[in-house]
């Protein structure tokens, strides 16, 4: 259906976008294979649903270029629009109108024919396991079941490139399972697929290839895979019970690891990167603890996580960052700042 | 690219100017029945919306209506319902405004901006809804009216003219109420805002006493604003007296805040985010 069916599904070059003074995006580059899914991960405030409003057409970026299937987003709007689904980060939903109406009246706003609106409705309520609440009104639905009638509404245009924004967020941890088995299923259809997410476990499920973003601006980009070889190998880590003696173990493991130690001075958790050294780090760390005296517990080493990723990119926390992107950092989020400073 | 063009070409990627206006009105009607649909679906809408002005009719009939004295040999009742038609109208739009900005925050109105459909939709079916809505309202008030005592003496012919322009008054504190909702975009605000300007209007106008019992200063805005200006015409087409002076008025201001505020509200809904 589209031209140009060589070239990725979502191409964006040098996207800027300020608020003011808020630079909330500060030149942007992807580029989406077509029937991959792209992981856009970051706190809040990185520039995610900018950048996501600006690809779905809600929003006309400064500077840089953004392309769907082909089509610019700016100056081929409409275009675009016939060929996305968006499944923003609440449940853009009528609550006082049942599941079928919902989908029936998105369906008619994408001009299909009464009959069609309705067969399409019957489809995707099936299809996300709504069938029998379709006559209800949706504000009875749990959480879970309104995201699963949102993330249909989002479906019913059989988009060519779906963006979801934040999916999950907000949902209790069962319910965000059944998202990500909802969403791996529609990936497998081969809809390409651009996921917000907070969650560095989740765009390690879902996602093919996935970039960081911190504040406005690509910090990393590869498979998870990739980014976690980023890190530096294995991971060494225990936790200090004693929060006193914390600057002592980091002090200690210093000269073991290949990057500087970060210790959450709240959980007691100190780890290090330690490459390919493996377990001669292991003993390393152990005597280096047991000559200053600093008890541990669960000292081992293991594959790095996202979270180590994001460490390791941005010298802080994903959480962090979050407290600080909302301009309200209690004490208790100071008091978890990483040591970078070993002494 | 030569082949990429040619294939662009091929699809029907424009639809067209004579498709898009048929999706102007077939979305706008999408839309429209949509509203009325969930209008229906919360009684509290119904009750606010149909009970209030009810209870005003009510309550000013036999309640303050003994203390006001009007001029001439009229009933009260006959001076009170042009005004309560026109405060009925103007107090429905709460509803607009309500609607637009929890659409906004939840994001249903992005979700809707992400889609094919006709942009003008979304507003234009909002505004067609909320009329549909203010005119059972007020047919239902103008019953009521009729069942404590109230009649057009001025033929039928005006009093329909009277409900047009109950409408249309309606109509352009909707377009206000779309932009103060889109703009503002958080609904207690909005509701908040509302009651802040909609009740002194209302109130200090000519809509349920004589202007002539004011204090003098307050005589001075009375005399001289809008709601004042439709409250009279529509009294005088409902039980006849001197139009002209009002009428040219109502339509001047009228058609003044459908130019300022129509604009305003497209700018609103076109910015929102």
């Amino acid at each position: 259906m589209s031209q140009d069916s060589s070239g990725p599904a979502i191409l964006v070059e040098g996207l800027t976008k300020a608020f003011g003074e808020v630079h909330a995006l500060r030149g942007i580059d992807l580029a989406v294979p077509r029937g991959t899914v792209l992981g856009v991960l970051g706190p809040n405030g990185a520039g995610k649903t900018t950048a996501v409003r600006i690809l779905t057409t809600l929003l006309r970026p400064d500077k840089g270029r953004a392309v769907v299937e082909g089509r610019d987003v700016v100056r081929e709007a409409a275009a675009v629009r016939r060929l996305i689904g968006l499944s923003g980060q609440s449940a853009a939903i009528q609550e006082e109108l049942t599941g079928r109406e919902n989908l029936e009246i998105v369906g008619r706003l994408f001009h299909l024919s009464r009959a069609e609106a309705r067969r399409r409705a019957v489809e995707l309520l099936a299809q996300f396991d709504l069938t029998d609440a379709a006559g209800r009104a949706a504000k009875n639905f749990s959480g879970g079941m309104q995201r699963r009638l949102d993330l249909a509404a989002s479906l019913v245009g059989r988009p060519k490139v779906l963006f979801l924004d934040e999916p999950t967020t907000g949902l209790d941890p069962r319910s965000r399972l059944g998202m990500w088995d909802i969403i791996r299923s529609l990936v497998a259809d081969g809809t390409t697929t651009l996921l917000t997410t907070q969650y560095l476990d989740e765009a390690d499920e879902l996602a093919d290839e996935i970039v960081v973003i911190d504040h406005g601006l690509v910090i990393a980009a590869g498979t998870a895979e990739e980014l976690k070889s980023r890190v530096g190998g294995d991971v060494l880590e225990f936790t200090v019970p004693d929060r006193s003696r914390i600057s002592d173990a980091v002090a200690a493991v210093a000269s073991v690891g290949e990057g500087e130690p970060h210790a959450d001075k709240e959980t007691g958790v100190v780890n290090v990167g330690v490459g390919g050294r493996g377990s001669d780090a292991l003993i390393e760390a152990v005597r280096a603890l047991d000559e200053v005296g600093v008890r541990t517990q669960g000292l081992a080493l293991r594959r790095p996580s996202l979270d180590d990723v994001f460490l390791a990119l941005t010298g802080h926390a994903a959480e962090d960052e979050k407290a600080l992107a909302n301009g309200r950092r209690g004490r208790k989020r100071a008091s978890k700042d990483t040591v970078k400073d070993a002494s | 690219m030569t082949a990429a063009i040619a294939l662009r070409n091929a699809t029907p990627d424009d639809p067209g100017l004579v498709v898009r206006s048929r999706w102007a009105i077939t979305d706008t009607l999408t839309i429209t029945r949509r509203n009325l649909l969930v209008w229906t679906r919360v009684p509290a809408y119904l009750v606010f919306t149909v009970i209030q002005p009810v209870m005003f009719v009510l309550m000013f009939r036999y309640v303050f209506g003994g203390a006001i004295h009007v001029s001439g040999n009229r009933p009260y009742v006959d001076f009170l319902m042009p005004g309560i038609l026109g405060q009925t109208a103007a107090f429905a739009t709460f509803g607009t405004a309500i609607a637009l900005a929890q659409e906004l925050k939840k994001g249903v109105i992005d979700r809707l901006r992400s889609m094919p459909m006709a942009r003008s939709a979304v507003l234009a079916g909002r505004l067609v809804a909320d009329t549909g809505r203010m005119l059972v309202t007020v047919l239902i008030v103008v019953g009521v009216g009729y069942a404590v005592g109230f009649r057009f003496t001025n033929g039928a012919g005006p009093a329909v003219l009277m409900i047009v322009l109950a409408m249309v008054f309606g109509l352009s504190i909707c377009l206000i109420a779309a932009f103060t909702g889109l703009a503002i975009g958080d609904e207690e605000s909005v509701q908040a805002f509302g009651l802040i300007w909609l009740f002194p209007v209302t109130f200090l106008s000519s809509a349920f006493v004589p202007i002539s019992s004011m204090p003098g200063w307050l005589q001075a805005f009375a005399n001289n604003q809008p709601v004042t200006y439709v409250i009279n015409t529509m009294r005088a087409l409902a039980i006849g007296g001197p139009i002209e002076a009002n009428l040219w008025k109502s339509v001047a201001w009228l058609a003044g805040i459908f130019i300022v505020f129509g604009p305003l509200a497209v700018r609103a809904y076109k910015r929102a985010s």
